[in-house]
């Protein structure tokens, strides 16, 4: 009797407490011991050093496509194109270093489809300017606004003289203009507002390894991007990869025609600062997943990660630097090189996808189903 | 002295153990059934996705739609009466086949606990679970019985002891001991447990548990048979499932065991427990108390007896059954499946799929997320019988597409235990050529290291 009445307690008690521990939403405030990885550490290099500080950048080019925009069709001259041509193209190379960040409010206003879903449909941004009436908040007008539709309004209007000349005369160019850009930088201001007010906290704090916490959530949206945005975006659907037709008219950038590498190689060398912790501003480095695979194997003795990633990403530069600056060129003259830095890129989605969430026990996509 | 068959089945025990096992057993099921629907996965798994991976010769198994919750009601519903003991032997075969069915719609879902559930509940049939302490008994004297074979008791413990000792043999390899592998990868990313977060990141501790979970594996159950170590090894049994309840997302699994433990214990601590529960519900529990003996009739035990024996000689043949293929078993998986490789292997992959036009050259990849969920692409990517299924699959509706002489290869990469990704599937092989079957798979690329042991 004795035996059982105490056998139950033990097992009551036990039952109890772990039944309690079920949300696993701890903030488990790194003790930063000598031989733990401090992911909170991690966590503040990302975002002080490097996200606030990028978001910020674009939020001051955007500001300046709206000034930009909103002074040439006060009075449409070339100088007023130059500039905000020049305009378009600064934010379009900061937000290659934004556009990995799609967490928080980035994720939750869709931030990256607004500004950068491309190609533009041009017969729809067309047709909408003719009627002068259009809702440039509507999920279904992905491709009629942003950076793709500053393309197109900037440089598919024919030769600088003709683009002048049609916003010149035409109001309805100029509202359409004015409108893609207002937009374009009050999406932008809304996401940095929100990461140099609550949000930078509320991410930074959340180091739970649960599939909410933080680094689990970050690292599937960081690899998901260079898997489909960065690899499937930029490369592969233009060289057919998916479909074994090339198409050409699916390069970012196109009508502009002279940056589509640049913005690729922008991305390919955000992707990697933020690999390596490097601060956005400054040559300064901080905790980063380089230095969370070294620390993961020292301690597992397994393959060295995190030069194998930084390998790849040497070799997809370096492949990068045999392409056209102009992509759309490029797949219409040879696209076996596309389809070569296709290759590149795979090798790196592989290493990341695979071995490195791997190595971080970080499954992609989660599934909240039981395990063995 | 010599072991004698016969005078072994001539042996009896209390029903009381049987009729608690089978209380406990319905009422967890039961739970397990509820928390499943509760938490959307009837949806998830079996509705929303388009197309499911089948077990080789159990294709014609599929969900059935919305209708699916019905089968889950029915399985919910026959765990009850099965806890109840009301009309037994129907409840147990409905519930074993329900249960059953639900796990073969879909391998991507397969876990070593549901094919436990699924073997313990088809013996289940073949045992009196419903002579004591059921409303079969209550309601009919002739069906009441204090005692039953102690064969019948028994085999329970067998069955569980078969699973904790193989799971013990499972880990007798140089990447569970030698390496701590996959405890390694995991249990660090449980850095924000209160406690056990900091601990959680030293080696030593990853090589502890790997041991003492071989340890515990392989001797449990004897110390569990033993009367004397049988309290102390209860304790163990407490510690280690909660433990893994803690660490790991494995839902109901670590309370069945505790409780299924329970039948290891004298039929006094059954009685007891009974009395408790008698008490709190105002059952006559003497009622049951017939002091009468269960036989089974002639013919029937001879079946069933021989039932028995040829579940158990399947029982602890199948487990072998992958030393028959050529290969590192972590690697190929052909013999993986119901063998009590419990937790013992971290697998990822990577798999693309390019459509051949054999006769154009034309091709084109393959987007695995417009035809599987990330659950079943998970699965799919590191096991060779689901990317042949798949690839199969892949044929049926890019013909029906209008595509012409296709060929599928698949470019394949698999990282094992913390080791660097490798080609898994020859890219040159075109998998239309291969029907599924349980012949080794030619196509699988040999793995490039070695682990040593069982």
């Amino acid at each position: 009797m004795i035996k059982f009445s105490r056998l139950f307690i033990v097992f009551a008690l036990i039952f109890a407490a772990c039944s309690s521990e079920d949300d696993g939403t701890e903030t488990g405030g790194e003790t930063g011991g000598t031989d733990s990885f401090d992911r909170g550490a991690m966590l503040v290099n990302w975002a002080d050093n490097i996200i606030v500080p990028a978001y910020n950048n674009m939020a001051t080019k955007t500001q300046n496509v709206e000034s930009a925009a909103s002074a040439f069709t006060a009075a449409p001259d070339a100088a007023g194109l130059q500039q905000i041509r020049e305009d378009y193209v600064d934010a379009y190379k900061s937000f290659q270093s934004v556009s990995m960040f799609q967490v928080g409010k980035a994720e939750e206003i869709n931030y990256r489809s607004y500004l950068n879903t491309y190609p533009a449909n041009t017969s729809n941004i067309e047709s909408k300017i003719s009627s002068g009436s259009f809702n440039l908040e509507l999920p279904s007008s992905f491709a009629e606004q942003g950076l793709p539709a500053l393309d197109y309004l900037l440089f598919g209007m024919g030769t600088s003289e003709e683009t002048v000349a049609l916003y010149s005369s035409n109001e309805n160019y100029r509202t359409y203009l004015n409108a893609v850009a207002s937009r374009m930088n009050a999406l932008t201001t809304e996401v940095s507002n929100s990461w140099n007010g609550d949000y930078r906290d509320t991410f930074v704090s959340n180091t739970s390894s649960s599939s909410t916490g933080s680094v689990d959530k970050f690292t599937n949206d960081y690899v998901m991007y260079f898997e489909k945005i960065l690899r499937s975006g930029k490369i592969g659907f233009p060289a057919g990869a998916f479909t074994g037709t090339a198409s050409p008219s699916n390069v970012e950038a196109r009508f502009n025609g002279e940056i589509s590498r640049e913005l690729y190689l922008e991305a390919v060398q955000s992707f990697e600062d933020f690999f390596y912790g490097r601060h956005f501003s400054g040559n300064g480095t901080g905790s980063s997943y380089k230095q969370y695979l070294e620390y993961l194997d020292i301690m597992k003795d397994g393959a060295d990660l995190a030069s194998l990633i930084e390998n790849q990403l040497d070799a997809i530069q370096s492949q990068s630097s045999s392409l056209e600056t102009n992509l759309k060129s490029q797949v219409e003259k040879d696209n076996t090189k596309m389809l070569e830095a296709y290759d590149e890129l795979q090798k790196a989605v592989i290493l990341l996808k695979v071995d490195m969430m791997q190595a971080l026990s970080i499954s992609v996509d989660y599934v909240d189903s039981d395990g063995d | 002295m010599l072991f004698s068959a016969n005078k072994y089945l001539k042996k009896y025990t209390e029903a009381a153990p049987l009729a608690a096992f089978r209380l406990f057993f319905g009422l967890m099921m039961f739970a397990s059934i509820l928390r499943f629907w509760a938490n959307g996965w009837i949806e998830k798994l079996y509705i929303a996705p388009k197309f499911f991976f089948s077990y080789y010769g159990f294709e014609w198994v599929q969900p059935i739609g919305e209708y699916t919750y019905f089968i889950f009601i029915i399985c919910g519903l026959s765990a009850l009466t099965v806890a109840a003991g009301y009309k037994y032997r129907i409840s147990i075969i409905v519930f074993f086949l329900s249960f059953t069915y639900i796990e073969l719609m879909d391998k991507t879902t397969y876990l070593n606990h549901y094919y436990f559930i699924s073997i313990l509940s088809f013996l289940m049939i073949f045992l009196p679970a419903n002579v004591y302490f059921s409303i079969d008994a209550w309601r009919d004297k002739k069906k009441s019985f204090q005692k039953v074979p102690a064969w019948c008791v028994d085999s329970l413990k067998l069955l569980l002891a078969i699973v904790y000792f193989y799971a013990g043999l499972a880990k007798l390899n140089s990447d569970w001991l030698l390496r701590a592998m996959p405890l390694k990868i995991w249990l660090p990313s449980k850095y924000d447990l209160p406690w056990l977060g900091d601990i959680m990141q030293q080696e030593w501790l990853h090589y502890a548990f790997s041991w003492s979970g071989m340890l515990y594996d392989l001797f449990i159950p004897f110390l569990l048979l033993w009367r004397r170590t049988r309290f102390a090894a209860f304790i163990m049994v407490i510690i280690f499932h909660v433990l893994t309840r803690v660490l790991f997302p494995i839902g109901m699994f670590p309370y069945i065991m505790i409780v299924s433990a329970l039948i290891f214990f004298s039929p006094m601590l059954h009685h007891r427990i009974l009395k408790f529960i008698a008490e709190i519900f105002k059952i006559n529990k003497s009622r049951f108390d017939t002091s009468e003996v269960f036989q089974f009739p002639d013919i029937t035990g001879k079946i069933v007896r021989t039932v028995v024996v040829i579940f158990f000689t399947i029982q602890l043949l199948l487990p072998w059954r992958y030393l028959a293929y050529p290969g590192e078993l972590f690697w190929t998986e052909e013999g993986f499946r119901f063998s009590w490789r419990v937790m013992l292997m971290e697998k990822a992959g990577y798999a693309q799929f390019k459509i051949v036009d054999a006769e154009t050259g034309n091709r084109f990849y393959v987007n695995n997320s417009d035809f599987l969920t990330p659950f079943q692409e998970k699965q799919m990517s590191f096991q060779p019988d689901f990317i042949l299924q798949y690839a199969k699959f892949l044929e049926d509706h890019f013909s029906k597409d209008g595509h012409q002489n296709i060929e599928i290869y698949v470019e394949n990469y698999v990282a094992l235990n913390g080791r660097k990704s490798a080609p898994y599937i020859d890219p040159d092989v075109n998998l239309l050529n291969f029907a599924d079957s349980f012949e080794h798979k030619e196509f699988i690329l040999p793995f490039q290291d070695e682990i040593k042991g069982l």
